[in-house]
Protein backbone atom coordinates (compact mmCIF):
# COMPACT_ATOMS: atom_id res chain seq x y z
CA UNK A 1 0.00 0.00 0.00
CA UNK A 2 1.34 3.83 -0.27
CA UNK A 3 2.84 5.73 2.27
CA UNK A 4 0.15 7.51 3.41
CA UNK A 5 -1.77 4.33 4.39
CA UNK A 6 1.09 3.16 5.95
CA UNK A 7 1.81 5.87 7.84
CA UNK A 8 -1.69 6.37 9.20
CA UNK A 9 -1.74 2.36 10.11
CA UNK A 10 1.53 3.35 12.12
CA UNK A 11 -0.49 5.87 14.21
CA UNK A 12 -3.83 3.99 14.27
CA UNK A 13 -2.93 0.46 15.12
CA UNK A 14 -1.35 1.26 18.79
CA UNK A 15 -4.82 3.13 19.51
CA UNK A 16 -6.92 0.30 18.36
CA UNK A 17 -5.13 -2.49 20.32
CA UNK A 18 -5.34 -0.13 23.42
CA UNK A 19 -9.25 0.27 22.93
CA UNK A 20 -9.72 -3.41 22.60
CA UNK A 21 -7.80 -4.09 25.98
CA UNK A 22 -9.95 -1.59 27.04
CA UNK A 23 -13.37 -2.94 26.54
CA UNK A 24 -11.84 -6.31 27.57
CA UNK A 25 -10.05 -5.08 30.72
CA UNK A 26 -13.51 -2.98 31.38
CA UNK A 27 -15.80 -6.09 30.24
CA UNK A 28 -17.26 -6.71 33.33
CA UNK A 29 -18.53 -2.99 34.06
CA UNK A 30 -19.38 -1.20 30.60
CA UNK A 31 -20.89 -3.10 27.00
CA UNK A 32 -18.31 -5.43 25.58
CA UNK A 33 -16.07 -7.92 26.95
CA UNK A 34 -13.86 -10.53 25.61
CA UNK A 35 -15.20 -11.18 22.23
CA UNK A 36 -16.05 -7.36 21.28
CA UNK A 37 -12.17 -6.42 22.88
CA UNK A 38 -10.24 -9.62 20.65
CA UNK A 39 -12.64 -8.28 17.77
CA UNK A 40 -11.34 -5.14 18.12
CA UNK A 41 -7.67 -6.41 18.21
CA UNK A 42 -8.03 -8.84 15.52
CA UNK A 43 -9.37 -6.38 13.29
CA UNK A 44 -5.87 -4.36 14.30
CA UNK A 45 -4.28 -7.54 12.75
CA UNK A 46 -6.55 -7.90 9.99
CA UNK A 47 -5.02 -4.02 9.29
CA UNK A 48 -1.69 -4.74 10.06
CA UNK A 49 -1.88 -7.52 7.24
CA UNK A 50 -3.69 -5.73 4.51
CA UNK A 51 -0.91 -2.99 4.82
CA UNK A 52 2.00 -4.27 5.04
CA UNK A 53 0.66 -7.71 3.10
CA UNK A 54 0.89 -11.43 4.80
CA UNK A 55 4.47 -12.08 4.39
CA UNK A 56 5.93 -9.50 6.76
CA UNK A 57 3.50 -11.51 9.75
CA UNK A 58 3.86 -15.15 8.14
CA UNK A 59 6.29 -15.69 10.75
CA UNK A 60 3.98 -15.28 14.08
CA UNK A 61 1.44 -17.82 12.58
CA UNK A 62 2.65 -20.21 15.19
CA UNK A 63 2.51 -17.63 18.18
CA UNK A 64 -1.21 -16.77 17.25
CA UNK A 65 -1.90 -20.67 17.19
CA UNK A 66 -0.22 -21.00 20.88
CA UNK A 67 -1.68 -17.76 21.99
CA UNK A 68 -5.39 -19.11 21.24
CA UNK A 69 -4.62 -22.56 22.75
CA UNK A 70 -3.04 -20.72 25.71
CA UNK A 71 -6.31 -18.38 26.04
CA UNK A 72 -8.77 -22.06 25.91
CA UNK A 73 -7.02 -23.47 28.78
CA UNK A 74 -6.26 -20.61 30.54
CA UNK A 75 -10.37 -20.08 30.38
CA UNK A 76 -10.90 -23.72 31.52
CA UNK A 77 -8.69 -23.63 34.06
CA UNK A 78 -10.39 -20.66 35.67
CA UNK A 79 -13.32 -22.77 35.78
CA UNK A 80 -11.49 -25.91 37.43
CA UNK A 81 -10.83 -22.98 40.44
CA UNK A 82 -14.14 -24.19 41.95
CA UNK A 83 -14.35 -27.26 41.44
CA UNK A 84 -14.43 -27.65 45.34
CA UNK A 85 -17.92 -26.15 45.35
CA UNK A 86 -19.24 -26.36 41.71
CA UNK A 87 -17.63 -26.21 38.26
CA UNK A 88 -17.07 -22.07 37.28
CA UNK A 89 -17.56 -21.00 40.91
CA UNK A 90 -16.51 -17.29 41.30
CA UNK A 91 -13.45 -18.28 44.26
CA UNK A 92 -11.78 -14.83 43.77
CA UNK A 93 -15.28 -12.49 44.50
CA UNK A 94 -15.20 -10.68 47.61
CA UNK A 95 -11.72 -12.46 48.87
CA UNK A 96 -10.01 -9.08 49.02
CA UNK A 97 -7.23 -10.02 46.80
CA UNK A 98 -6.95 -9.67 43.03
CA UNK A 99 -9.93 -8.57 41.38
CA UNK A 100 -11.68 -9.25 45.11
CA UNK A 101 -12.97 -6.26 46.35
CA UNK A 102 -16.17 -6.01 47.87
CA UNK A 103 -19.09 -4.74 45.83
CA UNK A 104 -21.04 -1.95 47.93
CA UNK A 105 -24.92 -1.66 47.58
CA UNK A 106 -26.38 0.35 45.58
CA UNK A 107 -26.10 2.31 42.45
CA UNK A 108 -22.23 3.32 41.80
CA UNK A 109 -19.66 4.64 39.03
CA UNK A 110 -18.37 0.81 38.35
CA UNK A 111 -14.96 -0.21 40.12
CA UNK A 112 -12.31 -1.53 38.28
CA UNK A 113 -11.03 -4.33 41.09
CA UNK A 114 -14.32 -6.25 41.18
CA UNK A 115 -15.74 -8.97 40.05
CA UNK A 116 -13.51 -12.28 40.52
CA UNK A 117 -12.70 -14.61 38.16
CA UNK A 118 -14.74 -12.83 35.84
CA UNK A 119 -12.20 -10.55 34.59
CA UNK A 120 -9.02 -12.99 34.70
CA UNK A 121 -12.26 -15.37 31.96
CA UNK A 122 -12.67 -11.54 29.71
CA UNK A 123 -8.89 -12.00 29.24
CA UNK A 124 -8.73 -15.20 28.08
CA UNK A 125 -11.64 -15.17 26.25
CA UNK A 126 -10.28 -12.23 24.84
CA UNK A 127 -6.68 -13.52 23.90
CA UNK A 128 -8.29 -16.62 22.25
CA UNK A 129 -10.88 -14.88 20.17
CA UNK A 130 -7.71 -12.11 19.19
CA UNK A 131 -5.36 -15.03 18.33
CA UNK A 132 -8.20 -17.21 16.77
CA UNK A 133 -9.79 -14.20 14.15
CA UNK A 134 -5.96 -12.66 13.97
CA UNK A 135 -4.77 -16.64 12.55
CA UNK A 136 -7.89 -17.13 10.47
CA UNK A 137 -7.20 -13.73 8.58
CA UNK A 138 -3.41 -14.30 8.31
CA UNK A 139 -3.92 -17.87 7.15
CA UNK A 140 -6.53 -16.35 4.10
CA UNK A 141 -4.04 -13.72 3.49
CA UNK A 142 -0.95 -16.27 3.27
CA UNK A 143 -2.90 -19.10 0.81
CA UNK A 144 -2.60 -18.98 -2.81
CA UNK A 145 1.25 -17.37 -2.92
CA UNK A 146 1.89 -13.65 -3.85
CA UNK A 147 -0.51 -10.62 -3.40
CA UNK A 148 -0.04 -9.97 -7.50
CA UNK A 149 -1.76 -6.63 -6.87
CA UNK B 1 -42.51 11.66 15.19
CA UNK B 2 -40.01 12.55 17.70
CA UNK B 3 -36.10 13.42 16.59
CA UNK B 4 -35.35 10.06 17.66
CA UNK B 5 -37.11 8.24 15.87
CA UNK B 6 -36.40 10.60 12.69
CA UNK B 7 -32.68 9.37 13.10
CA UNK B 8 -34.01 5.85 13.04
CA UNK B 9 -35.35 6.19 9.77
CA UNK B 10 -32.58 7.79 8.13
CA UNK B 11 -30.37 5.39 9.41
CA UNK B 12 -32.46 2.53 8.36
CA UNK B 13 -32.77 3.97 4.74
CA UNK B 14 -29.43 4.62 4.07
CA UNK B 15 -28.20 0.62 5.78
CA UNK B 16 -30.80 -0.46 2.85
CA UNK B 17 -29.20 2.00 0.16
CA UNK B 18 -25.55 0.50 1.66
CA UNK B 19 -27.17 -2.99 0.67
CA UNK B 20 -28.53 -2.00 -2.34
CA UNK B 21 -25.13 -0.84 -3.91
CA UNK B 22 -23.57 -3.04 -2.66
CA UNK B 23 -25.47 -6.03 -4.59
CA UNK B 24 -25.38 -3.34 -7.51
CA UNK B 25 -21.90 -2.16 -8.02
CA UNK B 26 -19.68 -4.06 -10.59
CA UNK B 27 -16.76 -2.63 -8.67
CA UNK B 28 -16.22 -5.54 -6.46
CA UNK B 29 -13.95 -3.62 -4.28
CA UNK B 30 -16.56 -0.45 -4.33
CA UNK B 31 -19.24 -3.12 -3.17
CA UNK B 32 -17.50 -3.74 -0.43
CA UNK B 33 -16.95 -0.80 1.00
CA UNK B 34 -20.79 -0.17 0.52
CA UNK B 35 -21.16 -3.68 2.60
CA UNK B 36 -18.58 -2.16 5.18
CA UNK B 37 -20.43 1.57 5.26
CA UNK B 38 -24.03 -0.62 5.68
CA UNK B 39 -22.64 -2.44 8.44
CA UNK B 40 -21.23 0.39 10.13
CA UNK B 41 -24.77 2.26 10.46
CA UNK B 42 -26.57 -0.98 11.22
CA UNK B 43 -23.96 -1.09 14.43
CA UNK B 44 -25.35 2.83 14.97
CA UNK B 45 -28.54 1.19 14.71
CA UNK B 46 -27.96 -1.06 17.40
CA UNK B 47 -26.37 1.33 19.36
CA UNK B 48 -29.34 4.01 18.92
CA UNK B 49 -31.63 1.16 20.19
CA UNK B 50 -30.06 0.54 23.43
CA UNK B 51 -28.02 -2.10 22.84
CA UNK B 52 -24.57 -0.89 22.94
CA UNK B 53 -22.86 -4.77 23.24
CA UNK B 54 -24.19 -5.49 19.74
CA UNK B 55 -23.46 -3.01 18.52
CA UNK B 56 -19.79 -3.25 19.79
CA UNK B 57 -19.64 -6.74 18.19
CA UNK B 58 -21.27 -5.62 15.08
CA UNK B 59 -18.53 -2.86 13.96
CA UNK B 60 -15.70 -4.87 14.96
CA UNK B 61 -17.03 -8.06 13.07
CA UNK B 62 -19.48 -6.68 10.18
CA UNK B 63 -17.18 -3.48 9.46
CA UNK B 64 -14.11 -4.36 10.38
CA UNK B 65 -12.93 -7.95 9.73
CA UNK B 66 -15.38 -9.17 7.28
CA UNK B 67 -14.14 -6.06 4.72
CA UNK B 68 -10.62 -7.45 5.65
CA UNK B 69 -11.25 -10.74 4.55
CA UNK B 70 -12.79 -9.62 1.64
CA UNK B 71 -10.39 -7.19 0.66
CA UNK B 72 -7.70 -10.02 1.02
CA UNK B 73 -10.08 -12.21 -1.26
CA UNK B 74 -10.22 -9.61 -3.93
CA UNK B 75 -6.58 -9.30 -4.13
CA UNK B 76 -5.83 -12.94 -4.56
CA UNK B 77 -8.34 -12.99 -7.18
CA UNK B 78 -10.24 -10.63 -10.03
CA UNK B 79 -11.45 -6.97 -9.12
CA UNK B 80 -14.47 -6.61 -11.49
CA UNK B 81 -17.43 -8.72 -11.85
CA UNK B 82 -17.54 -10.66 -15.01
CA UNK B 83 -20.67 -11.10 -17.28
Amino acid sequence: MSVVVRTIARIIVPMILAFGAYVIMHGHLTPGGGFQGGAVIASAIALLLVVFGSGRLAGHKNLLSLLEDLGAIAFVALAFLGIGCTFFRNVLAGSGGLFGMPVPPGPNPGFLNTGGTLPLMNWAVGLKVAAGLGSVVLLLGLFGGGDDR
Amino acid sequence: MTLWGVLQVITLVLVVVGAALAVWLRDLLAAVIALAASSLLLSLEFYLLQAPDVAIAEAGIGAALTTAIYILAIRKTRRKEEE
